[in-house]
């Protein structure tokens, strides 16, 4: 049983609508906070790539401007940061990990995204796939900001967002499970918010 | 980048209020009594959950500002049209009970275990809160590591911890900005952190330092990318911004 704190009322969501959007835990911002482990790292787009790798080599690799060129989708996602804010509707240019993974033949089940700036993360394949993550590299109608991710980040919005990696330069496959940058510092390995899957034991 | 600190299970612990004490007009240091608390190391954060009478519940993480071995306390700046800060910083009192959980982070601390390296800290206004549990860390395992921070605040009298930064002891140098008002005779930098102040007060990169950079986005990201420019690798740019867009 939560301790009441006398006098404490919060700011309750705006509408009932919003509140079903909101996952446990999470409070809306309109803002777009900014939570990185190190600077921000700046690469050029003419020695940016995206790499698809497997056993130490590269499966499949894109330019910046092989990238650009395939099929973009608009997405609009509602996305939950750990550090417990959320926010509704963003609307990102990004290309789907089926449109990558779709030249690829893998029977991996596992994915470590890694990025400039050593960060990485990980997640099931099937949670890159169907319809479900993207690399983005459109913010809201503009080229994605450096602090946001740009060139381009990870987009995967039905996991906390530390999974969407920002400065993404691609995905190693695996046959098994390694955890990434946050989740060997005791972040969840696999982080839903709905079921608030916050920290290792959540 | 390996991690170390893989956490057990986080449970929300019931912590009992010990003293609420002001540091600034809007800052507050509020110490916490937590039977179980399993420790922590300087520059971690711990979750903090108020509910109300409804059963309404609002969550938000704050930087822990006491060192490890010391009773617990988090240092709470009240933001004007934030959600649980006001509540922390002019409601509560002395014996009132509130849910956290923690500690947590593990890549933005210093254990101590490096007994060389010198440190650079960066705080931008309510960023200065981790460095204060290190600089007690530093100071209670008596620790002889080289300290730089230069901390940047709107004024004096936003300076949180200033009386007892200007007793951090041997080996520590405290260099303020201010970025908004000072006194008529102040000899000390004014404006933001900007590359020649930067520049005058890091290590040069040749020392192998390790940074530390607190602070609202607009201050830390300028600030990182600034340490780039001088030299500093940027795994040895640690950085910790939080929400909003006001800098100080």
């Amino acid at each position: 049983m939560s301790p009441i704190s006398r006098g404490f009322r919060g700011r309750r969501l705006p509408a009932a609508a919003d509140a079903a959007r909101v996952p446990p835990g999470q409070h809306l911002t309109s803002d777009f906070p900014v939570l990185s482990a190190g600077p921000t790292p700046h690469t050029a787009l003419q020695e940016w790539t995206f790499s698809i790798r497997q056993a130490g080599s590269d499966r499949k690799t894109w330019t910046w401007p092989e990238l650009a060129a395939l099929p973009a989708e608009e997405v609009t996602a509602d996305i939950h940061c750990v550090t417990r804010w959320s926010k509704l509707d963003t609307r990102w240019r990004a290309v789907s990990i089926d449109t990558l993974l779709a030249q690829i033949d893998t029977a991996a089940r596992f994915a470590l995204a890694f990025c400039d700036g050593g960060y990485t993360t990980n997640m099931p394949l099937a949670d890159l796939t169907a319809g479900r993550a993207w690399v983005a590299y459109e913010y809201d109608g503009r080229p994605l900001a450096p602090e946001h991710g740009g060139p381009a980040r990870l987009l995967v919005p039905h996991l906390y967002f530390w999974k969407s990696a920002k400065w993404v330069r691609g995905l190693e496959l695996l046959a098994a499970d390694e955890p990434g940058f946050w989740e060997n510092y005791g972040y969840h390995n696999y982080g839903d918010p709905w079921r608030e899957q916050r920290y290792s034991g959540d | 980048m390996a991690g170390t600190a893989v956490l057990g299970r986080l449970t929300w612990q019931v912590a009992t209020v010990g003293a609420v004490s002001g540091e600034t007009a809007s800052v507050r240091t509020i110490t916490l009594s937590v039977p179980d608390w399993a420790g922590h190391a300087a520059g971690q954060h711990l979750d903090v959950r108020l509910t109300a009478e409804d059963g309404y519940s609002a969550e938000r993480s704050y930087s822990i500002a006491s060192a490890p071995g010391e009773p617990l306390a988090i240092t709470v700046e009240r933001l004007d049209d934030g959600e649980v800060s006001p509540y922390l910083t002019e409601e509560l009192r002395a014996g009132d009970e509130i849910e956290i959980r923690g500690p947590i982070g593990g890549y933005f601390v210093w254990t101590g275990d490096d007994a060389v390296t010198p440190l650079l800290l960066v705080a931008g206004g309510s960023g200065v809160v981790p460095f204060r549990s290190i600089l007690r860390h530093r100071h209670n395992l008596g620790s002889e590591v080289p300290v730089r921070l230069l901390y940047s605040a709107r004024s004096l009298p936003d300076v949180i911890y200033r009386q007892e930064l200007e007793h951090a002891g041997e080996g520590v140098a405290v260099t303020y900005t201010l970025t908004r008002q000072h006194p008529p005779d102040w000899t000390g930098h004014t404006g933001r952190v900007g590359p020649a102040l930067l520049s005058a007060t890091a290590w040069p990169a040749s020392d192998g330092p390790l940074a530390y950079v607190c602070g609202p986005t607009p201050f830390v990201e300028p600030v990182a990318g600034g340490l780039v420019s001088l030299g500093y690798p940027a795994h040895r740019v640690r950085t910790e911004r939080y929400g909003g867009t006001e800098g100080s």
